[in-house]
Formats: C-alpha cells, sequence, structure tokens
C-alpha cells in the first residue's frame, strides 16, 4: 500500500502586481512522480530552492497542487472535506522548533494535537505518555521548552505529531538549525520511530549523513526529480551529485577516490566506516596473493 | 568583573503578573475562583467609604498573602513598578482639590483637608488593589489563568466574542515573551558590536536608539508567528469548536469553600457599609 503518490505534481508561485496582473511565474515543483511504501523511511534531498519544501507543505495540504495531484493514503489533498483527516494522517514537523511549539509546559504542548482531534481527556493522557516516551523525553515532561536545547525541542515537536497517531510524519528539515548533538538525537528518534513504530518517515534535508540510513532517497534539483533509488545506488554516482552541488559522506567520497586511483575494485557505494575497513581488508588479502605469484 | 550589558535590563524590569512556584492552598485553587474573588475584592474597595472597610480589607488581604506562602517582600517589589503612576494620582488630588478646610491657595494651587484625605484613600485602594490582582498571578500558571478565563468567559460566545480565540491569543503571547526578549537582546548585542550605543545619553536619545531595534524585532515576530499558525494549522487547530481538553478545569471541595468564603467577605462588607458607620 502506497502512503504517498504524486501524479505530473507542479506547483507555481504567483507573484502579482498590485493592480492583479501575474508579474512572474515560479515553477517550484515541475512534474514530480513519487510514491511512498507504509513503512518506509524516505530521504528526499536537494539543494536551496529545489522544491523541497514546497513538496513537503503539500504533503500536508498547507499548499494544494497547482496541477496534477497528491494522494495521501489513497485521499486527495485536493478535496477540502478530507484536509483534517489528511493532516492526521501525514503529520508535520518544521525546521524551526520555538515555531512550532504553542504550549508554556512540555506535556501540554505534546497534548496540542489530540485536543484539536476532539480525543477525550484520558485517551490524551495516555497518547502524551506514550508520545514522550517514544521521542526519549518523559523526564522533560513538566519543563518549559525555553530552557530545553535545540535538539530536545525538536522531539518535542515530533511528540506533538506523534500524539495524533499519524501514520506518517513529514520532517521539512527538521535539523538545519541544531547542532551535531542535537542532529544526532533527532535522528535516532527518526529511526527509532521507523522501526519500533513502524510510521513512514519523510524526511527532507540537505545533509548527507542523514540519509544514509533511509530505506530510499529522492534527490530534486529545480523542481524536478534527478535520481532516486536505495542510498547505496545514490552514493554510487558521486560525478553526478556533484555535478549538483550535493556532498557525499566523506567515507563514501574517500572510498570513490581511493577506487578512482586503483586501489579498491568493487561496484557499490561505500556508505561507513565498517565497510571502508572491511573492503580494505578484502583488498589487502587479494593484493597480497598477486604478490606472492 | 563582567557585567552583562544591554538587553538583560528590560528582563529584569518584568517582575509584575509572573508566577511564583510554591505548594499552597490559593496555589491550588481553580483559577475560576481565584479570578472571580479577584474581581470582587477589587470592586468592593471601591464600595467602601468608611474606614472600617479599609482596615477589613487589609487583613483579608494579608491573611490571603499568608496563605499563599509567597513570600512578602516578593509581593511588595511588584509595587515599584507602579509607584509612579501612585504619586501622579496623589499629587493630583493633593494640589488640585475642592473642599471646605482649605489650608492653602495659591492661583491653580489648592489644598483642602478634604483633598488629602482622599488622596490618602486613593493610595491604599491602589496599594490594595495591585497587591491583590498580583497575588492571583503570583499563585496562577498563565495557562490556568488562560483556561479560566476562557471557561468563565464562556456565555460570551453567545454574544459572538470569539472568547476562545482571545484566550488562545493570551497563551501564545504569554510563550513568546521570553522568546522575543532573547531575540532582542541577541539584535541588541549584535548592534552593540557594530558600535550602536543604548547606555548613555538622556532619556529622548535612548528611546530613539531603540527604533533600529524595534524593527527587525517587528519582522522576526511576523516570521514567527507566520509559521507558528502554519505549524498551528498541521496539527489541525481549528478554533474552539470541538475541542478536547487535556487538563479540564474541575470543581473541587476546596473550590466551593473558596467561593463561600468570597460571598461571605461580600457580605460582611455590605453589613458594614449599611448598618455600621
Amino acid at each position: 500500500m502506497d502512503i504517498v503518490k504524486t501524479k505530473e505534481l507542479v506547483y507555481e508561485y504567483i507573484r502579482k502586481r498590485e493592480d492583479g496582473s501575474i508579474e512572474a511565474v515560479k515553477r517550484a515543483v515541475d512534474d514530480v512522480n513519487i510514491t511512498v511504501k507504509k513503512g518506509d523511511f524516505v530521504a528526499i534531498l536537494g539543494h536551496n530552492g529545489s522544491g523541497k519544501s514546497t513538496l513537503a507543505k503539500q504533503l500536508n495540504a498547507i499548499l494544494v497542487p497547482t496541477e496534477g495531484t497528491i494522494w495521501i493514503d489513497g485521499k486527495d489533498t485536493k478535496d477540502e472535506s478530507l484536509i483534517w483527516d489528511i493532516r492526521q494522517t501525514a503529520g508535520m514537523v518544521f525546521q524551526n522548533p520555538d515555531n512550532q511549539i504553542i504550549a508554556n509546559v512540555v506535556e501540554e504542548d505534546v497534548g496540542f494535537g489530540p485536543e484539536n482531534l476532539g480525543i477525550p481527556t484520558e485517551e490524551i493522557w495516555k497518547r502524551v505518555d506514550e508520545s514522550l516516551k517514544a521521542v526519549g523525553m518523559t523526564e522533560y515532561r513538566y519543563h518549559s521548552p525555553n530552557r530545553l536545547s535545540g535538539g530536545q525541542k525538536q522531539r518535542i515537536a515530533i511528540a506533538g505529531i506523534l500524539a495524533m497517531k499519524p501514520s506518517c510524519i513529514v520532517l521539512d528539515e527538521p535539523t538545519a538549525m541544531l547542532d551535531p548533538n542535537g542532529r544526532k538525537e533527532v535522528l535516532q528518534a527518526l529511526l527509532d520511530l521507523n522501526r519500533k513504530e513502524k510510521i513512514t518517515i519523510i524526511l527532507i534535508t540537505h545533509y548527507m549523513e542523514e540519509v544514509i540510513h533511509a530505506d530510499s532517497v529522492i534527490i530534486m534539483d529545480k523542481g524536478k526529480v534527478v535520481m532516486e533509488g536505495t542510498p547505496g545506488q545514490i552514493f554510487q554516482q558521486v560525478e553526478k551529485l556533484q555535478e549538483l552541488r550535493l556532498s557525499v559522506p566523506q567515507v563514501t567520497e574517500l572510498a570513490y577516490r581511493l577506487e578512482k586511483g586503483g586501489l579498491l575494485i568493487n561496484n557499490k557505494a561505500i556508505l561507513s566506516v565498517d565497510e571502508l575497513i572491511e573492503e580494505l581488508i578484502k583488498w589487502k588479502k587479494t593484493s597480497q596473493c598477486v604478490n606472492r605469484k | 568583573m563582567g557585567k552583562e550589558r544591554g538587553g538583560d535590563i528590560i528582563i529584569r524590569d518584568i517582575t509584575i503578573g509572573q508566577y511564583y512556584p510554591a505548594k499552597s492552598v490559593l496555589h491550588s485553587l481553580d483559577p475560576r475562583v481565584k479570578l472571580a474573588g479577584t474581581f470582587l475584592y477589587i470592586i468592593s474597595l471601591f464600595i467602601f467609604e468608611s474606614l472600617s472597610g479599609y482596615v477589613l480589607a487589609g487583613l483579608i488581604l494579608l491573611l490571603t498573602i499568608k496563605a499563599s506562602h509567597v513570600p512578602f517582600s516578593y509581593i511588595v517589589k511588584g509595587l515599584k513598578s507602579v509607584v509612579f503612576v501612585m504619586m501622579f494620582a496623589v499629587f493630583f488630588n493633593v494640589f488640585f482639590s475642592h473642599g471646605q478646610h482649605q489650608l492653602v491657595k495659591y492661583g491653580v494651587i489648592s489644598i483642602t483637608v478634604e483633598g488629602i484625605e482622599l488622596a490618602c484613600f486613593m493610595a491604599i485602594r491602589l496599594v490594595y488593589l495591585i497587591l491583590g490582582s498580583s497575588l492571583m498571578t503570583f499563585t496562577t500558571t498563565p495557562n490556568q489563568l488562560t483556561d479560566g478565563l476562557e471557561k468563565a468567559l464562556a456565555p460570551l460566545n453567545r454574544l459572538k466574542i470569539p472568547v476562545h480565540e482571545i484566550a488562545m491569543m493570551m497563551s501564545i503571547a504569554l510563550r513568546f515573551i521570553p522568546i522575543l526578549l532573547e531575540e532582542a537582546d541577541k539584535i541588541m548585542k549584535a548592534q552593540s558590536a557594530r558600535g550602536a550605543d543604548f547606555e548613555t545619553g538622556n532619556l529622548m536619545t535612548r528611546a530613539k536608539r531603540l527604533v533600529p531595534l524595534l524593527v527587525p524585532l517587528f519582522i522576526s515576530a511576523f516570521r514567527r508567528a507566520n509559521d507558528l499558525a502554519m505549524a498551528m494549522e498541521a496539527r489541525c487547530y481549528r478554533g474552539g469548536e470541538g475541542r478536547t481538553k487535556m487538563k479540564p478545569l474541575k470543581y473541587k471541595r476546596l473550590d466551593y469553600v473558596g467561593y463561600s468564603l468570597v460571598a461571605s467577605y461580600l457580605g460582611i462588607v455590605f453589613v458594614i457599609e449599611n448598618y455600621i458607620i
């Protein structure tokens, strides 16, 4: 079952002059066809202005496509009557953690979503408990969000979405404003949610390191999907990525350069230090064999 | 020793209307009881005409302060910020008053016995009013306060007054005060680093220098508001209709005791004003 499916999706930003005539049209999303399977961890990568945030906002029905269609769990986002249903199915976490926390106490903020959905009080408490536990923030439940670190605030925001029991969470550059530690915290929380709770994660980012653990990667440029595949497949094409001004993880680049220099002979991209070590050991053994001959 | 300069000046000044965390009967009281109590207390202050009334109101105030477990000195600090307003009121009452027992008359200035009396009572009233209402904010969290207001003013919904929306706006404003203060502090420091001077000069020049601080602050506040609105919509917020509460307000026995105490206070005030002079 596909949780997200788009068909010939187009979104245009229209800038108007004061008299109402059209001054400029910018096509932010251009003919995008993607599908996301239930339970997957999908990363959408792209440079600034590649249209990835615009795409994300359409998944939550904040923006409605200019042309084409998006189905979230089979529901068309153009249908006004389904809008709250869609927002509950595909929850959304934004970039700035400060600007999405509403309440003055952590647990009350997590309860905000369920309150809006009209969930009975006891059930709200249950959901808040579960959500805070899932992101590892239970001990901060009585704190004020102002005193928390960026990574902790972002985890609270994720818990707030989680309490609405979505089947899919869309995150629009959730780690862009965080320090390296905060980034790790948030990414770990997302991986846990994906594996333990089987929640579909759509992560929009421009950090290559966050993409390694994804099931599939979609790369966007100038509003179009330019590459699609597993992290292994994507990172094999180092040159194409560099053309798109995207950097690859350091280990991958090192392996790529070693390969170019004739050191490693394999046809897959190296994504972690361990993999590189393994390959190096293999290479050493084979090269020793060659020497002995 | 490096004392922090710049924005912390603003933050330090805000003492009134803050919450003082403690465990007391007053803290655990339903916010609606406290709202009603404070409101009626303030009204009672303006009914009094006799000295015994003032004594009674003062006694009640002292008792509630005692019961709130908030240190007396902490409450009195809140008065500092309104001393200026109080002096102003007293000044006008003393120097521009009418009465039979005139003491001084010079041009437009006239001081009378009645005027002095009135000024004294006015000052006492203001002190009671401020202490009483700040006692409420000291013992009630902002969230409880907005929840209480929303519930207490719910009948106004029939007059098409968006009570829920107003309460929501209040609680969001309270949430963003520290964030915007921090932002103001950052902008101030960034501008100080580039040679802006916020600390010397008289009041007028200093006020003028705040303008370049306010512009970026306002722009950022608007941007935040936009982001927040989007985040709220993404979390299915659509106004007060059909919304449930995580922490609904329910009256306990203590709250009924509170209500009856307020009622008996009003009863005593009525008796004093009407039968005892």
